[in-house]
């Protein structure tokens, strides 16, 4: 099973950088069957990170979304608009497609919720407290990285 | 005051607002004001600047410099590493570099360039020239472009994907790298990274040759239109060696005038001070940088790829060199300054930096072991400059005796371009609005003239739901008439 985890985000803009400190954390913990990509932010050539993955975990911030966070299956999605230099992970599953003639691994994102993403400001209160909440489910997910267990993890968040 | 920029009675008049712009990372926002006959009065374009850029620098040791500037900019960390870094190296006291470390440099500038200009193309604007304007939002992106035309969309995942790979290896990392270093490299290319390299280049330089030539052919159909949309008549400026080729990475500044005559060249750039000055206006938090001795009202300048190949005597390497000279013949000769032929020049660019990066990777020197130059004294202040994909990046620096940066002044392409892209949607807002019942693909209109720019805002932050289209509708008593909203 080779799992491809990616956490992007800026660790100088606040709640903005729980996915690269969720990707460290898994990195000390050593999950060594999983391949770890940090960036700023989803492009095109991530999808080629994709390739021979078996799963797929996309870790990012939320604005506005629910908190703590959310767990939830993502598809390929070739209508989404896109409004900036970073692609949504469906956009990236969707080049996936369009570059290999292939189906995208599983995937799914884990979205935490952030409050302040100001150049040079850290984690916020909530976004820290946050960010313990969603380490504790990534060990769930690691305990079993198979996509049924995951789909039924998403369905009791 | 410029035309267009300021109506006589603003609170008479429907507001139009798009905020922020698709497809540019960050907030911009157009805002137009015209009459019940829909006739424009007012256009402005809005953009969130680096408010806290400087601040967030000064105060920091100056060997952190570069690592924490990559932090300023999740699409072009490497710009803003290597103008820091040339203004650190002389703040460190660090004299010429050597040979091995400036190919190196040169050659992660390069696969900056080309990465950037890949995703531009690919993403921001094939979508707009090869689908349309009017064609429908939601497949005016890569993804339409893969259903559409799916080698190409294959070659532009893969170019980028060579740019980012130098970056990787050069850097150490595919981002936070650390192989540049005030003085030198800390890293050496080793055998293997660089044929793996040269492996990839000249596929990449046959993809970038055939773009060239799609924007060619497209610009052959309607010439009139694609030449002239969004056309405002600028000075021009960049940097060009001592020969007059343009210079990615180093050089004296060169400004041109709309018509191609000079108005300085192979100037300092440690002394913009004297060329530029940057103005503020109250209705917008970036800047307005200007040539001083022309004025604010004419001395407003266009930095990046049209400028660039517009003010250079020459591209050193032959492929683009050709494609730079069909440019100029089918322009009639003169300088053009028509919005989408910055497309065209940004293909010319990127196949400009792929032959620039062949010819290093076929360097002996660029696996070479001395890295680092020699040291002198110290200095307090230092001034960097480069070509960054965007157009001309400054950064300049005062650090104390304590070591610790006092004084930062960054100045970005963006802002270099903010006079110039108001003047263009200015220009597409009366082409293609006045009278006219305002549509979706009207408006878009607006935005692809904001889009050949590729303005960068700077803007890593991304998260989830942060980026909604929303347009406004408001009648003359402020009342919001509609709203529409698209994104994810």
């Amino acid at each position: 099973m080779k799992l491809v985890v990616f956490g992007w985000g800026n660790i100088s803009r606040g709640d903005d950088g729980v996915g690269p400190l969720l990707l460290a954390r898994i990195e000390q913990a050593g999950w060594d069957d999983a391949v770890l990509i940090e960036d700023y932010q989803l492009q095109l050539e991530h999808a080629l990170d994709l390739e021979g993955a078996d799963l797929a975990l996309f870790i990012d911030a939320g604005a506005d979304t629910p908190a703590p966070f959310t767990f939830r299956e993502i598809f390929a999605c070739e209508g989404m608009t896109h409004t900036s230099h970073a692609l949504a992970p469906e956009s990236v599953l969707a080049v996936f497609v369009q570059v290999t003639g292939k189906a995208p691994p599983p995937a799914f994102l884990l979205g935490v919720r952030g409050e302040n993403f100001e150049l040079g400001a850290g984690l916020s209160p909530e976004g820290a407290a946050r960010l313990e909440l969603a380490w504790n489910f990534l060990h769930r997910l690691r305990q079993e990285p198979k996509p049924e267990s995951w789909r039924g993890l998403a369905q009791e968040i | 005051m410029f035309a267009l920029e300021q109506a006589e009675s603003p609170e008479k008049l429907r507001r139009i607002a798009i905020e922020p712009v698709t497809r540019v990372e960050g907030h911009g926002k157009v805002t137009i004001l015209l009459d019940e006959d829909n006739k424009i009065h007012q256009v402005r374009l809005h953009i969130v600047e680096f408010r806290g850029f400087e601040a967030f620098i000064e105060g920091r040791p100056y060997w952190e410099v570069p690592v924490t500037v990559q932090r300023l900019c999740g699409i072009c960390p490497v710009s803003h590493l290597l103008a820091a870094t040339k203004a650190m190296d002389l703040i460190a006291g660090y004299g010429a570099l050597t040979p091995t470390a400036e190919k190196l440099r040169r050659l992660l500038h390069y696969g900056q360039i080309v990465q950037s200009h890949a995703l531009h193309f690919f993403y921001l604007s094939a979508p707009d020239l090869l689908l349309g304007f009017d064609s429908e939002a939601g497949k005016r992106n890569i993804v339409g472009i893969a259903s559409a035309f799916p080698d190409l969309a294959r070659q532009g995942v893969l170019t980028r994907k060579f740019g980012q790979e130098i970056i990787r290896h050069i850097s150490g990392k595919r981002i936070h790298g650390t192989g540049v270093i005030p003085g030198g490299m800390n890293k050496a290319l080793v055998l293997g990274e660089r044929d793996a390299l040269r492996g990839d280049i000249d596929a990449v330089i046959e993809w970038s040759l055939e773009a060239v030539g799609m924007i060619g052919r497209l610009h052959e159909t309607e010439p009139e239109f694609y030449g002239r949309f969004g056309e405002s008549r600028a000075n021009m400026m960049g940097l060009v060696n001592e020969d007059g080729d343009l210079d990615f990475y180093h050089g004296g500044l060169r400004a041109r005038d709309a018509d191609g005559a000079g108005i300085f060249d192979h100037a300092d750039y440690a002394a913009y001070g004297s060329l530029l000055q940057e103005d503020i206006k109250p209705w917008s938090y970036m800047k307005f940088p200007h040539i001083r001795t022309l004025g604010a009202e004419l001395g407003w300048y266009r930095v990046g790829p049209l400028a660039r190949i517009q003010i250079c005597d020459r591209l050193t390497t032959p492929l683009a060199e050709a494609e730079r000279q069909k440019f100029i013949a089918f322009n009639g000769g003169a300088p053009a300054h028509g919005a989408l032929l910055f497309h065209w020049a940004r293909m010319i660019e990127m196949l400009h930096a792929a032959e620039l990066a062949r010819a290093l990777l076929e360097d002996p020197d660029i696996l070479g072991t001395d890295l680092m130059a020699d040291k002198g004294p110290r200095r307090e202040e230092a001034v960097g400059v480069i070509e960054a994909p965007r157009g001309t990046l400054f950064h300049h620096y005062r650090v104390g005796a304590d070591d610790l940066v006092s004084y930062c002044n960054l100045i970005v392409s963006t802002t270099n371009n903010n006079q110039a892209m108001n003047e263009s949607i200015r220009k597409v807002a009366t082409q293609f609005l006045t009278g006219h019942e305002i549509t979706e693909g009207l408006l878009n209109h607006i935005e692809v003239a904001i889009r050949a720019y590729d303005p960068c805002l700077s803007c890593a932050t991304h998260a989830i739901g942060q980026m909604p289209l929303q347009v406004e509708l408001i009648d003359a008593g402020g009342a919001l008439v509609s709203r529409g909203r698209k994104g994810f």
